[in-house]
């Protein structure tokens, strides 16, 4: 609409118009066309297509180690992609510029016309136009058995029956005009729509700079425990306005997981018993949580998503020392054919002599899980995601495990650096093992494979903007079905006298301001209402 | 049951069909009547003016006020009036008739495949023990089936729409049986995302949003085509517009089915964001099937602004409308085949 008035309007600069009254002009109309429907139009269009890419490439927030395999494999173009935003679209400069120019365009569109809505609301309905014939609805000739005055009185009425707010005003022929003007709220519930826009992108905001959240992988039991402390979480992200010590203080333990799965290994059902305690109370509680179930806790929401299997492995070294860990192996398909490493830095050291840095005998193993091993062994997946056959596939490796040097790297993998440097060394040939099953190594040492243990990924959110999102969410549906099902209509009547008599001529029309079915049949009962009592 | 249900989708696909091939000889049969019902057209035009903006579907009763003689000249905006005026040659009478005849045919197959429709899903849903639209193949079952309904439902109540039944079950024959074919998936329980009340609510709307938009989207196809043959183009598929009602009464049908559909869908993507919540721990991740869900959104809510929007044309606005159905198509079908995401289906 304004763009229209902008293009009508040529913003002439006075010729003598000095350079600052250009630049007021300028932002004028800049400020015009920014806030005007097409302008609008375009931005919700380049919303929409800019969110594309988000879909199509891998994205940071969604999936961290696909963007990292994409850009590995695009040599080329990924460090362009990545320079252009494009792996994290929606915190892109892009992204955001288009959709705050959308609702700074929005607060200039709506605010004016909340003040011209709250101004027609309490104007009278405008007067009758001069040719009602030019109406879309029209009717001439109906009469009326009375002086103008009481037939104005007799159609103010009705329409006032109908709830339309009427005005009557008197013309200088001494006739009447009846204006009446109904569906106000339809602009009601489309700025209600708009306003929860507004509502909506602020509670977005608000939770994202005043939330957090944390994940951690936890094996079940009571040695996997951990507290809300940020050192405890293998990842996490604060929120703008949040310190580390903000979080709320509450410790987790998973006592159990199960998993069921259809024949076809569909799962069907995950759970996990969750102990926990809040604050300092002492006294741990217990809840079942699964996937649609988290534990809503005061100012944290826990959450149970991934699962896998840790390999119990035990691991007796050359003085006879045996220990013992649970390793947590990552799932890398569907039937949760799982790999990771078991590590024993402490292995081989002779208590007589201690530690020697030179020759280090640390140990680790690296393995494939298979819940249950397929019929044919050549494949390397697992057949089962349940445990119906399970294999251990374990590989040894002996040396320094290059854990002092106090590079972070991850714990489900071994160090490449030190294998390629000779450092951490291969022994042996991979070991098939079963559930109970022990090998040993060339130096006499002993590995047994003694069962496994369930790991789910419990993950710890807090958005503080849910609520202020569900609200405006409401509202904005609200606003919307308003706005939607609103029909704003006019209706006149024109009563003239006729030359003296006591008989009035009464003329009806009306205008139907928005595109809405019924609004002919509508303005036919007014009128044969009309007809009846007038 | 399973075996029941997969019948009743095959009788369902042949109803459409048949249903289809009669609303397409009640076309190509009633071309004949069309040139004279163009020229009574042509000549009623004047009044058709006035009358603009005024509702759509009562174009006869346009005249009011009791007073003066009724009705000047019966103009139809839809082509298949019972009786065509007066066509070249031939009694009027029989080809009206049979013309008639062959509509209310393909109503009634309409009718007797969406019966045969619903049996089918509701077979499905009595074998798996749970609401059938828990994946893939189920979900365009359902989508389908709510744009059949809706399509009945609104040739009920403005019967002189029902040329665009061709268009309608041709959509539903095309995306129902590349449903069997491509999509079909076994009887299964739900997998335990899929496992929540919310899966009534969020899918069930989303279902019924689609469906609706599936019939606008046929509407406004089919104000493209009539549009273009109004300006007077004559190739194809203009000239499959001349036995469509008048370019405007489908522009202002497009937009209706559209602004009832909107909310729906908005509700919709509201109640997978508390799902999600629930689920996922965020209530908006951006995982592909958001995004296309959002994209798909915000295109429509484009198009409602664009009809609102003075300086854009009518057809230009009815464009939009048509990129909003193809964002929810990639939001079917390429999100689940081609990216994957969180939103798991069963057997897909
Ligand atoms: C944040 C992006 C926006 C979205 C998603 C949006 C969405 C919508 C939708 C869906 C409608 C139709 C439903 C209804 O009538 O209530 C609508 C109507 C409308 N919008 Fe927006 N809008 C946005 C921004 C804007 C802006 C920036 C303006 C002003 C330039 C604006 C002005 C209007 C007007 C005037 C109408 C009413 C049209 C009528 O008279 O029916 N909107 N909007």
């Amino acid at each position: 609409m304004s763009t229209v008035h902008a293009a009508e309007a040529p913003p002439t600069t006075p010729p003598d118009g000095a350079p600052r009254n250009r630049a007021a002009g300028l932002a004028r109309r800049s400020w015009r066309s920014l806030t005007s429907m097409r302008t609008a139009l375009i931005l919700l269009f380049l919303l929409a297509v800019a969110a594309i890419p988000g879909s199509l490439l891998p994205q940071r927030n969604v999936n961290v180690e696909k963007v990292s395999q994409y850009i590995a494999a695009h040599p080329t173009a990924g460090p362009w992609l990545d320079r252009l935003a494009l792996f994290d679209v929606f915190s892109s400069p892009w992204f955001s510029a288009i959709y705050l120019l959308l609702f700074v365009s929005l607060v200039g569109c709506v605010v004016p016309r909340l003040r011209t809505h709250l101004q027609a609301l309490l104007r009278t309905p405008p007067d009758a136009p001069a040719r009602l014939s030019r109406m879309p609805a029209h009717a001439g000739d109906l009469r009326h058995d009375g002086d103008p005055a009481s037939a104005a009185q007799a159609l103010r009425a009705l329409l006032r029956r109908r709830r339309f707010r009427v005005a009557v005003r008197e013309q200088a022929d001494g006739g009447y005009t009846v204006s009446a003007e109904k569906g106000y709220l339809k602009e009601t519930g489309n700025l209600l729509f708009h306003f929860s826009l507004l509502l909506l992108l602020f509670g977005v905001a608000f939770g994202s700079w005043y939330g957090w959240h944390g994940n951690r992988n936890v094996i079940a039991g009571p040695d996997g425990a951990f507290c809300d402390t940020l050192q405890q979480y293998d990842d996490y992200g604060l929120g703008a306005r949040v310190s580390p010590r903000d979080l709320p203080p509450f410790c987790v333990q998973l006592d159990s997981f199960r998993a069921s799965y259809l024949d076809n290994g569909q799962p069907l059902q995950f759970a996990g018993n969750i102990s926990y305690t809040v604050g300092r109370s002492a006294q741990p509680r217990e809840q079942s949580v699964s996937v649609n179930h988290p534990l809503r806790l005061p100012k944290a929401n826990v959450y149970l998503l991934g699962h896998g299997y840790a390999p119990v492995i035990r691991y007796t070294d050359r003085f006879g020392r045996a220990q013992t860990t649970a390793a947590l192996f990552l799932p890398e398909d569907d039937t949760l054919t799982s790999s990771g490493v078991a590590t024993f830095p402490d292995a081989n050291v002779d208590p007589k002599v201690g530690v020697d840095p030179n020759h280090k005998q640390q140990v680790a193993f690296w393995g494939i899980y298979l819940p249950t091993a397929p019929s044919d062994p050549s494949v390397g997946h697992s057949a089962f995601p349940a445990e119906r056959d399970p294999r251990l596939m374990l590989t040894a490796y002996r040396g320094d495990l290059g854990m002092d040097a106090g590079i972070p790297h991850s714990v489900y993998t071994l160090d490449q650096d030190e294998i390629s440097s000779g450092r951490l060394q291969k022994v042996g040939k991979p070991m098939m093992l079963k559930p109970g099953d022990s090998a040993t190594l060339d130096d006499g040492t002993k590995v047994e494979f003694l069962g496994t243990r369930p790991w789910a990924t419990i993950a710890v959110r807090y958005d503080p903007g849910e609520k202020i999102v569900l609200v405006a969410a409401g509202l904005l549906v609200l606003g919307l079905l308003i706005s939607l099902s609103g029909r704003r209509r006019r209706v006149w009547f024109r009563v003239t006298p006729d030359g003296g008599r006591s008989v009035s001529l009464v003329e009806a029309a009306a205008l139907p301001r928005n595109d809405y079915p019924g609004f002919q049949a509508e303005f036919e009962r007014i009128v044969s209402e009309a007809k009846g009592r007038t | 049951m399973a075996a029941l249900s997969d019948q009743l989708l095959v009788v369902a696909i042949l109803g459409y069909l048949v249903a289809m091939l009669c609303y397409a000889a009640e076309y190509s049969f009633g071309a004949r009547g069309a040139v004279a019902r163009v020229a009574a057209r042509a000549a009623a035009r004047p009044r058709e003016l006035a009358t603009v903006g005024a509702g759509g579907s009562t174009a006869a009763g346009s005249t009011v006020g009791g007073s003066t003689p009724p009705v000047v000249a019966p103009v139809s905006p839809a082509p298949v009036s019972p009786a065509p005026v007066s066509p070249a040659g031939g009694s009027p009478g029989n080809v009206g008739r049979r013309l008639h005849g062959l509509g209310v045919a393909a109503l009634v197959f309409t009718v007797l495949a969406a019966l045969a429709h619903a049996g089918c899903l509701a077979t499905r849903g009595l074998a798996a023990h749970r609401v059938p639209w828990g994946n893939m193949y189920e979900f365009v079952l359902a989508v389908t089936l709510v744009a059949a309904v809706a399509w009945l439902v609104l040739v009920v109540r403005r019967p002189k729409v029902r040329p665009l039944g061709l268009f309608v079950a041709l959509t539903l024959v095309v995306l129902l049986g590349l449903d069997g074919m491509v999509l079909y998936t076994r009887v299964a329980p739900l997998v335990p995302a899929l496992n929540s009340y919310w899966l009534k609510i969020h899918v069930t709307l989303a279902a019924t949003a689609s469906g609706i938009l599936l019939v606008g989207f046929c509407a406004a196809v089919l104000h493209q085509i009539r549009a273009g043959y109004e300006r007077g183009k004559r190739g194809f598929p203009f000239t499959l517009g001349v036995r469509l009602p008048v370019a405007d009464n489908l522009e202002r049908l497009t937009f209706r089915v559209h602004a009832f559909a909107f909310p729906i869908w908005t509700l919709a993507i509201i109640c997978g964001a508390i799902w999600a919540e629930s689920a996922w721990g965020r209530y908006w991740g951006w995982d592909p099937k958001e995004t296309w869900s959002f994209i798909a959104w915000v295109v429509y809510a484009g198009y409602l602004h664009a009809r609102a929007t003075p300086s854009v044309k009518r057809s230009t606005a009815t464009w939009i409308a048509v990129v909003g159905w193809v964002a929810m198509m990639v939001n079917l079908f390429g999100v689940n085949f081609v990216v994957h995401g969180l939103h798991s289906y069963a057997g897909v």
